[in-house]
């Protein structure tokens, strides 16, 4: 049993290592840059050969043909009848799988938005509209560790989805919300889905709305789809979203949509970390102690809760906390992403235990953090 | 739009034969194909074959006369056949191509074409023909890609292939021979019948002269200088260093080049000096061309060198 697993084991690792189709075509590019196009022109066959529906492949095929015809004017060398559109959508497909390819992080390079995962969140979806890239970290005790990148499709007018139709990506700290598989969905979704909890609380807040964004596959037809061509979806080839699919948790693992993932090293990211943990800690200490005045403290004057506003939510607090003979407070699996567009924003969620006199209960809760002068302050709170 | 300039190429020579008979019959058929009376051309050549079954050119003009019959499946059997008896001469390989192009196999076509270019690194037929292959293939990629229907184009293609075919200059001569032949590099591309003694002085010149295409194709400059004499006129003024310079650089510049050579005549004066008169078609990775060239060569030491070079 034991020798079973291991061999399975090494297959499923050689499964990782095995070149992907990106790999593949960038060996490509690599013998084209070298001028050794004979090479060039053997390898993307090769590659066609695998994954026929490659079209960006087809394309490069095209230029190698051509160029031993005559020269070559540019890169998808079409004729000049076809609509620019056309073809315009494979070159920059092409451009965006090879800037990501070029632009890896350096090892030691952390996402500055993940500050902290919880322990069950074993991995985190990162996706970076301007590289057209999803990374994927798994969790390494707490800190993310990119394990896996992809080329992904995004909306058809980019990102920062704001309607209903406006075919753009939102932006923002999402969740896997489901996983629906390929024999519950039309062709369209290919091999499977994951919708995400777009629009969520901050985005109704700056009243967003429109809903159905997903991860999900491609048709048959086609082994990819040109960088902004979904109606809002995150749209992955075939192969990716079902390697993506095998890191997903629903409810659990986070989807952070961004104009370009941000960098950072481990020492900065661990000082805003520890920062927020020192406030949060301070909210909590300061709930438990009946000090209301002190515990309110920790609200922006902008603080809105579902139905409440600062004034309402204060009266409520002071209230309830003034009848209470004792209260503990305790917080647990928490985890931290500052919130990508907004300027030190970072959304927390936790499970709250709370146990008071009189009234007990436990809950996920979610909670946004603004920085305001060198304090960090709660500007919404709610269920997780 | 892009025009299929498909080529047939010819290698039916006015060679003097053994049997007479054969040579009228050969003579004859070709004259037949050119007046478009496939028919009698048809008939001509079997009876030349009945006499010589093996005999290329016979084969080859018989594939010639299918082949605008529209026969091409006897065509392709013959000029397949001819492929495997004579590997080393190159214009089967070339019209296997375009018949198999016309059939909208260009991947065959391809591989028919690289094969005659293989053969023989210097034949200009095979390099454009190869090109327009080589840009149907890309077009094709190119609709997969966009998921396009560009068949149209193809329809375009065929009909300007039958109307070259149609039009087509019959015996172009050829500097190949099939393998039977002394040498397979010989060539035997004069046309008129001069004294034996002057044959074989042509036969020299035009050796040199190929064997210059040849030294500039395969980008060997060293070679190609050698064939110019010392007392070469260079263009202009300039003094033979700087000519030798700057030929060497375009020679070598190119990715590829391919200098074919047709329709050489050698106009002998004398036992050492000859004119060659020629299309020399050029074909590089940046340029194409086909211009009249006019060598004066001189024989020296038993070899014969460029002393005058002429374009137009």
């Amino acid at each position: 049993m034991r020798a079973l697993a291991f061999l399975l084991l090494l297959v499923v690792s050689g499964a990782f290592a095995a070149p992907t189709p990106e790999d593949k075509l960038s060996r490509v590019f690599e013998s084209i840059e070298g001028n050794r196009l004979d090479e060039a022109l053997m390898r993307v066959d090769t590659l066609i050969r695998e994954y026929p529906n490659f079209r960006l492949a087809h394309l490069v095929r095209g230029d190698l043909l051509l160029a031993r015809s005559r020269p070559l004017q540019t890169f998808g060398n079409v004729e000049k009848t076809v609509p620019p559109e056309k073809v315009d959508g494979l070159r920059d497909e092409a451009f965006a799988r090879l800037r990501a390819l070029r632009e890896r992080p350096a090892d030691d390079r952390l996402p500055r938005s993940v500050l902290q995962l919880h322990a069950e969140q074993k991995h985190v979806l990162m996706v970076d509209s301007r590289r057209s890239r999803l990374y994927v970290f798994a969790n390494a005790q707490g800190r993310p560790k990119l394990i896996a990148d992809y080329y992904v499709t995004l909306g058809k007018n980019g990102i920062d989805k704001a309607r209903q139709g406006d075919q753009k990506t939102p932006v923002g700290v999402y969740h896997v919300t489901a996983n629906l598989p390929r024999k519950k969905l039309t062709d369209f979704y290919g091999a499977g889905a994951f919708p995400i909890n777009y629009p969520n609380e901050w985005d109704r807040r700056q009243g967003r709305n429109g809903h159905g964004i997903w991860l999900h596959g491609v048709p048959r037809d086609v082994y990819s789809r040109p960088p902004r061509a979904s109606d809002g979806c995150i749209v992955l080839s075939n192969p990716d979203l079902e390697s993506v699919g095998q890191h997903v948790q629903v409810g659990l693992t986070p989807v952070i949509i961004s104009d370009e993932v941000e960098w950072s090293d481990a020492a900065d990211v661990e000082r805003e970390r520890a920062a927020l943990a020192g406030a949060l800690e301070q909210w909590r200490a300061d709930w438990q102690s009946r000090d209301t005045e002190r515990y309110l403290a920790h609200y922006s004057s902008r603080f809105a809760a579902p139905g409440q506003d600062l004034a309402a939510w204060g009266a409520h607090k002071r209230k309830v906390n003034g009848a209470k003979q004792w209260i503990k407070v305790g917080v647990s699996r928490v985890a931290m992403f500052r919130y990508p567009r907004e300027r030190d924003f970072v959304v927390v969620t936790f499970d709250q235990d709370y146990k008071s006199s009189g009234l007990s209960n436990v809950m996920r809760k979610r909670q946004y953090w603004v920085k305001e002068g060198a304090a960090w302050k709660i500007i919404y709170e709610g269920s997780g | 739009m892009m025009s299929f300039a498909a080529r047939l190429a010819g290698i039916v020579c006015a060679l003097a034969c053994a049997l007479p008979a054969f040579a009228n019959d050969l003579e004859d058929a070709a004259k037949h194909l050119k007046a478009g009376q496939h028919k009698q051309a048809l008939e001509r050549v079997n009876k030349a074959l009945a006499a010589k079954p093996r005999d290329p050119q016979a084969r080859f003009l018989k594939g010639l006369i299918l082949t605008e019959q529209g026969n091409s499946k006897e065509a392709i059997d013959i000029f397949t056949k001819l492929t495997q008896d004579y590997p080393e001469l190159p214009e089967p390989y070339n019209n296997l191509a375009v018949i198999y192009a016309s059939q909208g196999q260009y991947d065959r076509a391809r591989a028919a074409l690289e094969q005659s270019i293989r053969t023989h690194p210097s034949y200009a037929t095979a390099y454009e023909n190869l090109g327009d292959v080589y840009a149907k293939l890309a077009s094709q990629a190119y609709d997969k890609a966009l998921q396009i229907d560009s068949s149209n184009t193809a329809a375009k293609n065929k009909l300007s292939l039958t109307r070259e075919l149609v039009g087509r200059p019959s015996p172009t001569m050829m500097a190949a021979a099939p393998k039977e032949a002394a040498k397979p590099e010989a060539p035997k591309a004069v046309a008129e019948k001069p004294a034996a003694q002057a044959a074989d002085a042509s036969e020299e010149v035009l050796k040199a002269v190929n064997g210059w295409a040849e030294a500039w194709s395969k980008k060997d400059a060293d070679a190609y200088l050698a064939y110019y004499a010392k007392d070469f006129k260079t263009p202009g003024t300039e003094a033979r260093a700087e000519w030798e310079k700057s030929r060497r650089a375009r020679i070598t510049a190119p990715k590829s080049i391919a200098v074919g050579v047709e329709s050489a005549k050698v106009t002998l004066s004398g036992a050492e000096r000859a004119t060659v008169t020629f299309r020399q078609n050029y074909r590089s990775d940046v340029l194409k061309s086909n211009t009249r060239k006019t060598l004066v060569m001189v024989r020296a030491n038993g070899r014969w060198q460029i002393v005058e070079e002429k374009s137009g």
